[in-house]
């Protein structure tokens, strides 16, 4: 073991490793081949960064530091496996530098982050391993984190990354940005990828620990990140807009003991007024293409709830326009619920309860505890407390976690007394 | 180039149907358009001429009628064929005139 680095060194290298992991380890793919022992290779560099730093000062640029020592470490590697390697499937593009003559002047690295995404989302690969893949590759995170933020064993998560990884290099998916032709669909798939990562650390309730917090903030980190690389691009601001205005109220929904405050009671002087102000620049652009994606509908949706002062001047007709919108080109049951509840508090919670019990029939909503929550709360404001009762019985026995359980227990609680 | 097998599942009563016929003019024109990429290709006698030999576990073999596996879709035909990577074999497989579609299976490379 090398005597531990400086705090000032460790705090350099875990900054590079937040900010340059993608960067260094896209670059270093061309060169390893494979992802495996690209990973290998960018570990190395990272690792010797601790102590080559500590000796001589941390470099004017550390990605560039990194992507020089990952890539000639990357090609070390290479050399040395050279002599026992078979015909194994390689990950190379062709069309570029060879593994032997890789050019090491780091202002002459291409950026490929968007092929190692573009790798990543593939559809060949099943949505909870491009997940896990971007949230390893990308974000440099542990298959430990990886496995904790989705409450799985980390054998489990191994296996998973493992076979992604596997099916990548034998069926051969390419390390590339797809065709004008496929590109629309494919930057989708990137995109719901990222809105997942950042939703599962977003919805996560406050019992769930620091791991799932750290992946909203990845997925902020992911849709800035393509935002940058595909900055014309409407579908990505609307995502970025989504993800920042929703982020926006984070401090506002836990009160001092950790529990869930309904936006209805937010202070909202806590609410991060910087990012609602970048969201609702980037929103703007993602309404002026016609029609608008879904994330730029859901992030109109979240700006209406950021601007208005307090939760009595909500613009509920606005929001069930925008909800409709929605539903017309993505009628799934979760949008449906949302939009009944908009219609709720745009027209009356009556007419809302009528087409929340019409939900109530769809089996794919039969398990989902937010309608029976919704049923009760609409069925307390119209001073039905005995069915309210019942509907948050319900929902209390399909709750997922702690945090909503106590959250639904206080609600029967004030129905009692 | 790595190679692909492409296998074509429809419906069995596809299958039984089209039995015996010539070429379809589709399939004709795939093939044609896509030459360069076909190694090799058959279409199959439907399931119910299909035996299964399976591995008793003890050495020796149980022979059954059908298919290895029941299903409404069955395995129409097949074609062995070379593409750069996953992304042009499925191109390749879109265009398949397929009843219900097709399976895209790396062939393995000997190592």
């Amino acid at each position: 073991m090398p005597p531990a680095a400086s705090p000032e060194v460790a705090a350099a290298v875990a900054d590079a490793h937040r900010r340059e992991w993608a960067f260094v380890l896209a670059a270093t793919v061309r060169v390893a081949g494979d992802i495996d022992s690209a990973e290998e290779a960018v570990q190395d560099a990272y690792a010797s960064a601790l102590s080559t730093w500590d000796e001589r000062g941390i470099p004017a640029n550390p990605g560039a530091w990194l992507t020089v020592a990952a890539r000639r470490r990357a090609l070390d590697l290479h050399r040395r496996a050279a002599t026992a390697r078979r015909a194994l499937p390689k990950l190379l593009d062709t069309s570029t530098d060879a593994p032997g003559g890789a050019d090491l002047d780091a202002e002459a690295f291409p950026d490929d982050r968007l092929r190692l995404i573009f790798t990543c989302c593939h559809p060949a690969l099943a949505l909870d391993a491009q997940v896990a893949l971007t949230l390893r590759l990308l974000c440099g995170l542990s298959t430990a984190d990886v496995a904790r933020a989705f409450l799985l064993s980390e054998a489990t998560m191994a296996a998973r990354i493992t076979r992604a990884k596997r099916k990548i290099a034998a069926a051969h998916i390419p390390f590339r940005v797809p065709a004008m032709s496929e590109l629309r669909d494919r930057v989708d798939g990137v995109l719901s990828v990222v809105f997942l990562v950042f939703t599962t650390g977003h919805d996560a309730p406050s019992g769930d620990g620091l791991m799932r917090r750290e992946l909203a903030d990845r997925g902020l980190d992911l849709a800035r990140m393509l935002r940058a690389l595909l900055p014309g691009d409407a579908d990505v601001a609307g995502l970025l807009a989504l993800v920042l205005l929703t982020g926006a109220r984070n401090a506002a929904r836990q009160d001092a003991h950790g529990e869930l405050v309904l936006m209805e009671h937010q202070d909202r002087s806590k609410w991060d007024r910087t990012a609602i102000v970048e969201g609702v620049g980037l929103l703007r652009e993602a309404l002026a293409s016609k029609p608008p994606g879904r994330f730029a509908l859901m992030a109109a949706i979240a700006a209406v709830h950021d601007e208005s002062g307090s939760w009595e001047e909500t613009d509920w007709p606005e929001i069930l326009g925008l909800y409709e919108l929605l539903a017309a080109a993505w009628p799934t049951p979760v949008v449906e619920l949302n939009r009944a509840i908009a219609l709720g508090f745009a027209i009356g919670f009556a007419e809302g309860l009528a087409v929340l019990d019409l939900l109530g029939a769809d089996p794919r909503l039969a398990r989902y505890p937010y309608l029976a929550a919704a049923r009760g709360d609409f069925l307390v404001r119209l001073g039905r407390s005995g069915a309210a009762r019942t509907a948050f019985d319900e929902a209390l026995i399909l709750a997922g976690n702690d945090a909503e359980r106590r959250f639904l227990q206080a609600r029967l609680a004030e129905l009692a007394g | 180039m790595p190679k692909y097998l492409l296998m074509i599942f429809q419906e069995e009563v596809a299958t039984r149907e089209e039995a015996g016929e010539t070429v379809s003019g589709d399939y004709q024109a795939f093939m044609q358009r896509r030459a360069g990429s076909l190694v090799n290709g058959a279409a199959l006698e439907p399931p119910e001429t299909a035996t299964s030999v399976r591995r008793d576990g003890s050495g020796g073999f149980s022979v059954t009628d059908g298919p290895f596996a029941e299903s409404k879709e069955t395995l129409g035909g097949f074609y062995l064929i070379e593409a750069a990577d996953l992304d042009e074999a499925l191109e390749i497989a879109k265009e398949v005139p397929a009843g219900s579609g097709v399976e895209v299976r790396p062939v393995r490379v000997a190592s």
